[in-house]
């Protein structure tokens, strides 16, 4: 639990951050909450030699909406986007999912563009960005980029963003009819299962429907026979029974580990999904 | 005249823990806040193998780092170090504090490096090079045993460490009994209950991990250890047999300790090396252990195997009890090791008159960390063996499990009660605490709860558990240490008084229910009383904080003890008073002839007076202060009944406790709350045991759950809340009546958890479950899929 000696710089401004993370060549890594990347780093499975710290960039943290799309800032707690009125309102999956994150300790302390950017496949929030369909803002030395967030999580620990790149925010057109179901590990709280899904519900039918999943596997995925088996189809039982049961189906990593098996993973995917897509509809229906 | 303030009598009174406030404002000083000028510190290289022989140990590259001091081989720390003593009369392998030919667990010591602050120690112990030649691991102690596995220690074929102990023997106990009479009752009975039952291994997890710092002074030729232990006085002695000084040259200083469970009993290596290399250098030496050792390197708990057999007639009277126990030990043996699982032996009869028993006892070395005690000790392993068969046998004669155990009570004119294996119980009643648990949780409108439950189709259970275990470890006979306790008090100068106590309080409250104590024995504030403990220097004698004795033996020590110097005040106080010194009342302050409150004299003049008595009364000495020792006659066996109700979700098999009652006898209580907040705390580990604590090891040793992302400790939210009453049954063993409670929570919960789990799942064909209740072997229960391999 004793990291590599590393020196410790505190970014002013995300340009000041690019500019110091190009200095370090390589060695640099940010830090905002830390509570993915210190644990490594004590385990030493981390050894930045230099940790520049972007939690004390104005305007970094921060919940808002504006036409039509709210945006998160990268900095923001876990607490924050679990609390904020804001998210409960339009997007009550956001909140509920980052009230599920860890315990209120690491709720504290982590956020939002740390957990996204670090990419744990156990991880809450991917799975509610691809039920979002969001957008995740990247600052490199070359400028501003936009990823969407199917196409950020690459797979085990991997994702779009390029090691002098900062994910500065995330925007996403809010969604009220949508829900976030998880089985957490015991020990870590991490997702052995998390499904969230996102419902757009029109005189009665399903007009289409993104799932997101993470945990079961390698890396979140979107559940795209789920979500073709929903759309166009009537709000009914029978409609989730049918989505739920060939959720999970194609996935061929499912993960094996001490804490559960693929095949109970496995259905946990359907148990998940049809409790995600219940609760959704649910908040459709109001 | 204003009134005089009438002070409240303490004892048994809810009186907030003094210790808090310094606790939780970070006022409070544990061995990392020492700091010494010149302080080197201490990292260890570890193996990272389960076992293996070393072939080389290539020190070169840490001794050539800026900042290093020294670095160490195990070769070269058995120059200056013995190998581990430990505290048990039983047979034991040599240990090295750092290991010098064979690595035996993963966390094994191979080197030490001395280092200008701990990252350089750490990165220096990261540049030894260790060439180690892998040797075939084993982790299951019945194939350790087999015959089929390497032998970990040359000189304990099949790796039996122990046994198989017959009946009756053990830590304290006197010898074998004659148990042949047990097979005839199983001929006799009507029903047989078998089952093979695993109580997991256990990682203790303390919130301050271990750390100690050893300062010799060559110049004094003497040595202080502050260590994060439980018994300073203990390790005083083992620390000065290894290093070759006297008691008298060796001051060990507990400072405050942030949890212990049992596990900082034991005298680590770490302590041993710290020790040997600040003689050695000349410099003081701080070693903190991190959270990633700890889990390695700090003693487990449990991991016994029992093979259970329950023989009853079909009125549910119990004949016969048939328990083989293998005790998986780890790679070593420690201080206590293994006395620890014969304590599970002693404890086969519960609270039941079982007519014959038979219970063995096998220890067995494996690749993994050394077990020692760990709150419980060997008695949850006895209650959840015994109380789950008890469930078995209810099930199978379909009789309430309230009523069969009502029915195979030990009853209270019984007492003193010689159980089957040579233990004498003390007191007991326990069918009041039985009958006071149903009231309190409602029993039969629980039932009721349950069965609508079931109707609806919810996997709906309730459990019950009985349980009597031993405390105030004692007397001498019984305890390799000594089985007293030690205490002095004394009058100081101004009327205030201090004490002190050689148990070693580390969240037990000792400091706030002595101090109880002895306002009401001299009629005293609260706040006149400062209770001193943790420091050999200060404390002179005593043995240390476990077995829940520190009321029961070191609250007995402090009684009497106080009774000694409240004589001799009386007779300074008759003095002036010129009245009998039995005509005296020691109250609010003052100290007063019976019946005459006018003649009262500040207790403050009393005592100044005694230390400059003008006209010393005849055949008194001056001063206030005296000591004494306590030595009970017998164990105390507190008991109690606890109850839980508990929910499966039937789609993902997550158990959800949903009412937890307890009813515990633990004889007077001199502060409930902070017994309640005893039994919240042995409550929370117990849920921990039997819902998700579990330390897991793959085929080869390697530890699978080596931090908290893996291996899940209790948090607020996974327990409901508690609900806690109390039967008052004294102990005859000891003044106060006390039995002792700080680990009752951890021995009735386990098996009442897991009936509630057998018995909301009835309806699967289930008879019984091994703890940990994982989400995903409930769930393949449910949905009558195989079991896991590894929860097999």
């Amino acid at each position: 639990m004793i990291p590599t000696a590393f020196e410790y710089e505190r970014a002013t401004s995300l340009d000041d951050a690019l500019a110091k993370l190009a200095a370090a060549g390589g060695a640099g890594k940010l830090v905002a909450g830390g509570h993915s990347l210190v644990p490594l780093m004590k385990l030493r499975l981390s050894e930045p030699a230099v940790l520049i710290d972007i939690a004390h960039i104005p305007d970094f943290a921060g919940i808002r909406e504006a036409e039509g799309l709210i945006e998160i800032g990268a900095g923001t707690t876990h607490h924050d986007v679990a609390t904020s009125t804001l998210l409960r309102d339009r997007c009550p999956m956001m909140a509920e999912a980052a009230a599920l994150i860890g315990d209120q300790q690491v709720r504290n302390r982590g956020t939002l563009g740390g957990s996204l950017a670090h990419a744990d496949p156990a991880a809450d929030y991917p799975a509610v960005m691809l039920a979002l369909d969001a957008e995740f803002h990247l600052k490199g030395p070359g400028g501003w980029r936009a990823v969407r967030a199917r196409d950020f999580f690459q797979g085990m620990l991997t994702v779009d963003l390029a090691p002098d790149e900062i994910l500065a925010r995330v925007t996403f057109a809010p969604v009220r009819a949508a829900a976030y179901a998880k089985l957490h590990q015991r020990a870590s709280r991490f997702a052995i299962v998390g499904v969230a899904a996102a419902v757009d519900v029109r005189d009665g039918a399903i007009a289409s429907a993104r799932v997101g999943l993470t945990g079961a596997a390698s890396s979140p995925s979107r559940l795209k026979n789920v979500e073709e088996t929903l759309a166009g189809r009537s709000v009914s039982p029978g409609t989730v029974a049918a989505a739920t049961a060939v959720a999970g189906d194609g996935i061929e990593d499912i993960n094996d580990d001490l804490h559960a098996s693929a095949e109970y993973r496995r259905a946990m995917i359907r148990v998940f999904t049809r409790r995600a897509l219940d609760r959704a509809l649910a908040r459709a229906a109001v | 005249m204003a009134a005089t303030p009438v002070l409240p009598k303490l004892v048994g009174q809810r009186v907030k823990r003094r210790e808090d406030p310094r606790l939780i404002q970070g006022r409070g000083a544990y061995v990392d806040d020492v700091k010494i000028a010149g302080m080197r510190h201490l990292a260890f290289k570890r193996s990272d193998i389960a076992h293996g022989r070393i072939r080389s140990v290539d020190i070169s590259a840490a001794e050539a780092m800026d900042g290093v001091e020294a670095v160490f081989t195990g070769a070269q720390i058995a120059e200056v170090l013995a190998p581990m003593p430990i505290g048990t009369p039983f047979p034991s392998p040599e240990h090295r504090a750092v290991a010098v030919d064979t690595v035996r667990f993963v966390g094994d010591p191979i080197a030490v490096v001395v280092a200008c602050d701990r990252y350089v120690a750490r990165d220096a112990a990261d540049a030894v090079v260790v060439d180690c030649e892998p040797l075939p691991a084993v982790v299951d102690p019945e194939k350790a045993m087999s015959g089929e596995s390497a032998a970990l220690h040359a000189d304990f074929p099949n790796n039996v460490a122990l046994g198989p102990l017959p009946s009756g023997t053990g830590v304290g106990r006197k010898g074998a009994v004659d148990d042949t009479a047990v097979d005839a009752a199983f001929e006799a009975a009507d029903v047989v209950i078998a089952q093979r039952m695993v109580n997991q291994r256990l990682a203790p997890s303390s919130i301050e991990a271990r750390g100690v710092v050893a300062h010799y002074e060559p110049g004094r030729e003497a040595l202080t250890i502050w260590s994060s232990t439980q018994n300073p006085h203990i390790l005083r002695t083992f620390v000065a047999r290894m290093l070759d000084l006297g008691e008298n040259r060796v001051r060990a200083v507990a400072p405050e300790v942030g949890g212990g469970f049992g596990a900082k009993i034991n005298i680590y290596g770490e302590e041993y090396v710290a020790a040997a290399l600040s003689k050695r250098l000349g410099l003081p030496i701080k070693w903190i252990e991190d959270r990633s050792e700890a889990f390695l390197a700090t003693v487990h708990g449990r991991d016994l195997i029992a093979y259970v057999e329950l023989a009853a007639a079909r009125d549910g009277k119990v004949l016969g009890l048939r328990m083989r126990i293998i005790a998986d030990i780890g790679a070593y043996n420690m201080l206590l090791t293994a006395g620890v699982p014969t304590n599970s032996m002693t404890m086969a009869n519960a609270t039941y008159a079982i007519p014959a028993i038979r219970a063995t006892l096998t220890e067995v070395f494996t690749n993994k960390t050394p077990t020692d005690a760990y709150r419980g000790a060997g008695r949850p392993e006895a209650a959840y063996f015994v109380e789950r068969a008890m469930d078995m046998l209810a099930r199978e004669l379909d009789m309430d499990p309230a009523e069969l155990r009502r029915r195979n009570f030990i009853q209270p004119d019984q007492f003193p009660y010689k159980t089957q294996m040579g233990a004498v119980y003390d007191s007991g009643d326990y069918e009041k605490a039985l009958d006071h648990a149903l009231k309190v949780a409602g029993w039969e409108r629980l039932k009721q709860e349950r069965d609508a439950a079931r109707a609806d189709g919810r996997l709906v259970g309730l459990g019950l558990s009985m349980y009597v275990e031993i405390c105030g470890m004692g007397p001498s006979s019984t305890l390799p240490p000594g089985g007293w306790e030690h205490s002095q008090v004394t009058v100081e100068r101004d009327g205030r008084i201090s004490a002190t106590t050689g148990t070693s309080p580390h969240g037990q409250g000792n400091e706030t229910t002595f101090a109880q104590m002895l306002a009401d024995q001299f009629g005293v504030p609260l706040d006149h009383v400062t209770i001193h403990h943790g420091d050999t220097a200060v404390v002179k004698q005593g043995i240390g904080t476990f077995g829940s004795r520190s009321q029961a033996v070191g609250g007995a020590a402090l009684h009497d003890a106080g009774g000694k110097v409240k004589a001799k005040m009386a007779k300074f106080a008759a003095a002036l008073l010129e009245a009998h010194e039995n005509d005296l009342v020691f109250e609010n302050g003052t100290i007063a002839v019976k019946g005459a409150p006018a003649s009262a004299k500040p207790f403050a003049e009393v005592a100044a007076y005694a230390y400059r008595p003008v006209r010393l009364p005849e055949g008194l000495t001056p001063g206030l202060s005296d000591e004494a020792f306590f030595e009970p006659s017998n164990n105390t066996y507190p008991f109690g009944c606890h109850i839980a109700m508990l929910e499966i979700d039937r789609e993902t098999g997550e158990p959800r406790l949903l009412k937890m009652v307890a009813v515990d006898d633990a004889g007077h209580l001199i502060n409930p709350l902070i017994v309640e907040g005893q039994i919240h705390g042995g409550l929370a580990q117990g849920i921990g045991q039997a819902m998700i604590e579990e330390v897991a090891y793959a085929a080869d040793g390697q530890p699978l759950t080596a931090s908290f992302m893996d291996y899940a400790l209790p948090r607020a939210s996974d327990l409901p809340r508690f609900e806690l009453d109390s039967t008052v049954t004294p102990t005859p063993v000891n003044p106060l009546g006390a039995k002792g409670v700080g680990e009752a929570g951890t021995i009735g919960s386990t098996p009442c958890i897991v009936n509630a789990a057998v018995d909301a799942l009835s309806g699967c064909g289930v008879r019984h479950l091994d703890m940990m209740l994982r989400p995903e072997k409930l769930w393949r229960i449910i949905h009558g899929q195989p079991a896991r391999s590894s929860d097999a």
